[in-house]
Order: C-alpha cells, then sequence, then structure tokens
C-alpha cells in the first residue's frame, strides 16, 4: 500500500463480507422454502427472503465496488485521496441505511413499510431488486454521488491511466442509470421496459467496465505484465461489452409487450455478449502465463484467473443457452433464468470483488501476502464455493429443463405447483450444493485469522 | 495485438463504437415509444383503478414470489395471464383464503386487501392479461 488514504478501502471490504454472509444465509433459507414450503411461515415469507437474499447482494457487491475504487484510484492517480473522512462518513451511512432497510424487510410486513416510508409520494417499491424504500434509493444517490465526488477529484487531480478512466466511466454509469429506478410509470409495459435501464445496463454494461478495470488492475499487479499490453485489452473488451451489451439489452424485450422487432436484435447482439467474456478469460490466462514475476498472492492470481472462467462460463454460456428468442419463449421466467443469475453473478461480480480483497487486504494488513497456511485455506474456500456454484446452477438447470417440458412443451401442460412437486428433487440437490457453498464461505473467512509466516 | 494496433487506437474504438451503440438503442426506444399505443392497452389506465391496483400489487411486493411477464421469483404461479386462467372470482376468493396452512406446502400470506383493493388489483390483472406479449406464455398455464 502506497498510500495511507487507501486504507478506507478496508472498512468497505468487510461490510461487504459481512453482508454476504447474510446473503447466503437468506439463500439458504429460500432454498429450503422451495421444498419445505412452510419453513418459517409467517415469520419470514419467501417474499422477504427473497429480498434480503438478492438487495444484500446488491448492496455488498456495491460496497465491494467502492472499496476497489478507493484502494485503486488512489494508487493509479499517484496521490491521497481526496477526502478519507468522506469516505469513512459514508461508508457508515450506507452501512446503517442497509442494515436498517433490512430490518425494515424482516420487522414489519412490506405494505406497512410502503406506509411508513411515504411510498405513496413517490411509488418506486415493489418491483424486482428495487424494493428499497424511496427514501433508501435516495440515500443510495447520495452516498453515490459523494463517493463519485470524492473519487473524481482524486482522479482529476493525479495522473490518469485507462484503468481508473474505464472505472470512473462504469462508475458514473451505474450512478446515472440507477436515476431510472425511480421512474415508475402506471403503464406496466414502459415500467418494465426502463426497469431493464437500471438492471440490465448495470450488470450487462456498465459494471463490466468496474470489473474490467479491477481486474487489469489486479492483473498488472500480479503478473507484472506491461500496463501498455494490460491497457490495450482493456479497451478491446469493453468495446466488446458495450457494442453488443446495449442492444443486447433487447433480449429482455421479447414478450412484455414491446414491438417484435426486439426479438431480431435482442437476438442476435446478446448472442454476442459472450464474446468479451471469453476475451476475459483468454486476458486473465494470456497475462498470467506472461509474467515476469512470481508474485507471493497466489490466492490472488486464483481469484483473477477464476473470474475469468467463471464469468465466461456463467454469463457467457449460461446466458447464451437461454437468449435466443426461440428458446427464450419456452425458457423465460423459469429456473433456467434463476440457474443462469447464480452462475453470472458470482462468477462476475463476486469473484472480482474476492480477487481485489484477496490482493489488497494482505497489503492494508502491512504485508505483500499472507502466509502460505492462510493461502491454503483461502484457496479452499476458493474451491468449495465455486464447486458448489458449478453445481448449484448445474441442478437449477435441470429442474429448469423439466420445468419446461412439464409445463410448456408436453402436449398435457401441468399447473406451475403440480410441476414444482416434480422437481423437488433438485431442489433438495441444489439446497445440499448451497450447505456446501456456506461452507466454503465459511472456510475463506477463517482464512483472515489464519496466522503464519508472512511474506513482507 | 502487435504495435500496429496502439492503446489509443483501442481507445478511439471503444468512445466511437459505443456511442454508436448507444445512439441506435435510443432510436429504437424512440420507436418502441411510438409503437408502444398499439400493444400496451395504454387505454385501460383511463380507469383509476388499474393504477390503484398496480400499487397494490407493489406495496405487497407480489414479484417477492410471482412472475409478472415471466419477471420476477420463480416460487410462485405465473400472473401475468392469471386473469384468463382463473378468472376475477377465482383470484379474490382465492387471495381471501390465504394462507391454506397446509403442511409442508408453500404459503402465501393474508394481505387482508378490502373489498375494493381486490377490485382494483384484479383490474390491473386483467389489464395485464390483455397486453400483445406476442403470444407469451406458450400456453395458459404460464
Amino acid at each position: 500500500m502506497q498510500y495511507k488514504s487507501q486504507a478506507v478501502a478496508r472498512h468497505y471490504f468487510t461490510g461487504a463480507l459481512v453482508l454476504f454472509v447474510a446473503q447466503i444465509l437468506f439463500g439458504l433459507v429460500m432454498g429450503l422454502q422451495y421444498v419445505i414450503g412452510d419453513f418459517l411461515f409467517p415469520e419470514i415469507p419467501f417474499n422477504v427472503a427473497r429480498m434480503v437474499h438478492t438487495n444484500t447482494l446488491i448492496v455488498w457487491l456495491l460496497m465491494g465496488f467502492m472499496g476497489a475504487a478507493y484502494y485503486l484510484v488512489p494508487e493509479e492517480s499517484e496521490r491521497e485521496l481526496y477526502s478519507p473522512k468522506l469516505a469513512l462518513v459514508m461508508f457508515w451511512v450506507f452501512l446503517v441505511a442497509a442494515g436498517l432497510t433490512v430490518v425494515g424487510y424482516l420487522s414489519v410486513p412490506y405494505a406497512t413499510l410502503a406506509k411508513i416510508t411515504g411510498n405513496e409520494l413517490l411509488p418506486t417499491m415493489g418491483r424486482e431488486f428495487l424494493e428499497q424504500p424511496t427514501i433508501t434509493k435516495m440515500g443510495i444517490v447520495v452516498v453515490a454521488l459523494a463517493f463519485l465526488f470524492n473519487i473524481g477529484m482524486t482522479f482529476l487531480k493525479g495522473r490518469k491511466t485507462a484503468i481508473t478512466t474505464v472505472m470512473l466511466l462504469g462508475l458514473t454509469g451505474l450512478a446515472v442509470f440507477f436515476l431510472f429506478s425511480f421512474y415508475n410509470p402506471d403503464n406496466l409495459v414502459r415500467d418494465k421496459f426502463y426497469w431493464w435501464w437500471v438492471v440490465h445496463l448495470w450488470v450487462e454494461g456498465v459494471w463490466e467496465l468496474i470489473l474490467g478495470s479491477m481486474l487489469a488492475f489486479v492483473l498488472i499487479k500480479v503478473t507484472g505484465v506491461d500496463r501498455e499490453v494490460i491497457e490495450k485489452w482493456l479497451y478491446v473488451i469493453i468495446t466488446l461489452t458495450l457494442v453488443t451489451g446495449i442492444i443486447g439489452t433487447g433480449h429482455h424485450y421479447f414478450w412484455i409487450g414491446t414491438p417484435e422487432y426486439w426479438q431480431w436484435f435482442g437476438s442476435v447482439f446478446s448472442a454476442l455478449e459472450p464474446i468479451p467474456f471469453f476475451a476475459m478469460t483468454v486476458f486473465a490466462f494470456n497475462m498470467v502465463n506472461r509474467r515476469r514475476r512470481e508474485h507471493p498472492n497466489r490466492a490472488a492470481t486464483l481469484w483473477a484467473l477464476g473470474t475469468g472462467v467463471m464469468s465466461f462460463l456463467g454469463a457467457g454460456v449460461w446466458g447464451f443457452l437461454h437468449t435466443l428468442a426461440p428458446v427464450n419463449y419456452y425458457t423465460h421466467g423459469t429456473q433456467i433464468t434463476a440457474a443462469h443469475g447464480h452462475m453470472a453473478f458470482y462468477g462476475a461480480y463476486v469473484m472480482v470483488v474476492l480477487t481485489m480483497i484477496s490482493y489488497t487486504m494482505p497489503l492494508m494488513r502491512g504485508r505483500v501476502a499472507n502466509s502460505n497456511s492462510a493461502q491454503v485455506l483461502e484457496m479452499w474456500g476458493f474451491w468449495l464455493m465455486t464447486i458448489a456454484m458449478v453445481f448449484i446452477t448445474l441442478f437449477l438447470t435441470a429442474a429448469g429443463i423439466l420445468q419446461v417440458w412439464l409445463q410448456r412443451v408436453s402436449p398435457t401442460p401441468m399447473g406451475f405447483m403440480a410441476v414444482q412437486d416434480q422437481v423437488s428433487l433438485f431442489y433438495w440437490l441444489r439446497e445440499g450444493t448451497g450447505v456446501v457453498f456456506l461452507i466454503g464461505l465459511l472456510v475463506y473467512l477463517v482464512s483472515f485469522f489464519k496466522g503464519g509466516k508472512v511474506a513482507t | 495485438m502487435s504495435a500496429i494496433f496502439s492503446t489509443s487506437a483501442a481507445r478511439n474504438i471503444f468512445y466511437g463504437g459505443t456511442v454508436f451503440f448507444l445512439l441506435m438503442f435510443l432510436a429504437l426506444t424512440y420507436n418502441t415509444e411510438q409503437q408502444l399505443p398499439k400493444r400496451d392497452q395504454r387505454a385501460q389506465l383511463a380507469n383509476p383503478a388499474v393504477a390503484a391496483g398496480k400499487r397494490i400489487w407493489e406495496n405487497n411486493n407480489c414479484i417477492g414470489c410471482h412472475t409478472l411477464l415471466g419477471e420476477g421469483a420463480y416460487f410462485a404461479p405465473e400472473l401475468g395471464n392469471v386473469y384468463k386462467r382463473r378468472g376475477p372470482e377465482f383470484i379474490k376468493a382465492w387471495i381471501k383464503a390465504q394462507p391454506t396452512g397446509a403442511p409442508g406446502r408453500r404459503q402465501m400470506p393474508n394481505f387482508h386487501l378490502s373489498d375494493k383493493e381486490l377490485d382494483d388489483l384484479v383490474a390491473f390483472l386483467k389489464y395485464a392479461s390483455e397486453i400483445n406479449t406476442a403470444n407469451w406464455p406458450p400456453n395458459i398455464e404460464g
């Protein structure tokens, strides 16, 4: 760590990992409710568990991105952070707001939460992933603006690199597209159309810029390959991302009342979306193979390579699987979507944040890398979580194929709940692998407390 | 990636490509907005019950278990076409009868909706069921 102020990232990463644990615990609750329908009912209905599961995921990834920015922007800019104090204040504002929102979800019925937070003044609640009370959404905007100001000032006053430029572009886009969460027309088709401007243009657009720059930063550090080479790759990857991903939004406009030409635009452009992810995989392996130094933090290198492979599989391959309109006609809104969502979020965003944490945490704790035994434990966490996620995805895919067949393809289609009973075996298997994932997460967390002889 | 292809060339292609496809996306959005009146049943929004029903849908987080036009959670049935599948009276009776309390079965909370709120919700579901969704879902089961 070259600049003192980079240390604020440690708060963000710690907060992110705490929320990660909450996310997984509520995921296990939901997984069990899929097979034991009345588990924890009426205390925690499924929709509440799901809000906690998805909202904590989003918030901890955002915290991860912010932590990453607070670490890498000063280092790239070759100066201290504009205001470390503002960064710390905003961390606590963000964590407390997220915590209060989760407490709100868990303690009162959602309709009551909507009422006491004045949702009728500016109704934005009750839409998937954007369930937060309007006042929480405003808080997110305040935190994001303060963050962008802080990072932006650091950027403007220092050295400008491709990595920081791309990261700032991604973070600005993240804030701008979030503003569409305040637009909720009564017209359901238009509501859905612009809802995707937040969701799709985040995860298949600007977030990929953030992902690319984080990966590029870590690869420069652990491989020692020339910045020139890595930055060129970065630009090529994000060009492919946005060229395919922006119009690729169309793969959500097949069946929601939008014109039917979107079936062509959406299918063609989103079918190309795996290409940038494939380029990312090639990039990560290529750079590691051409490395000019043996960095003692082998765990960080493993996470970086893992991000390349798993984001390609989850976002690329599993996305392509159901993105063509004639296929999506049958798979839309089934467990196939859930399978893709799980591996894509883990492979792309969870893993890149963990890559960044793996590389920076030892440095912020005063060493180049953790002890060998701590790294071995961290790698056990890597493999347990990653393999568990592969099987979660495979089981959900199996459930999804059966669901599509029984409910939509068969000449005598069965009703939704009857089909759910038929595929429950796969839900049980998914829950089992979910437990393995939790074990992997715990092993990963224990690695932070594992001592041993460290490299300095 | 030889020396002929420089980083600044890559950067320029990035900015050029992004701006081009962003403009194309905005043009398609404009065209979509022009075509939507033919497909989205907006005339029904003149009935205030539809918007009121949408608010009830949102304020009770229905999307947290159900899908609507295929989007949402996959824990409970698709409701975009439930009006056609079950009809208005069944929908209201069903909502009022929750939770079933059947052991081991998935449970839907009781939302204590008034008769007017139930009518509003049904108006919203009727509106949703009449949107032109390019023939989706494949059959009435959703």
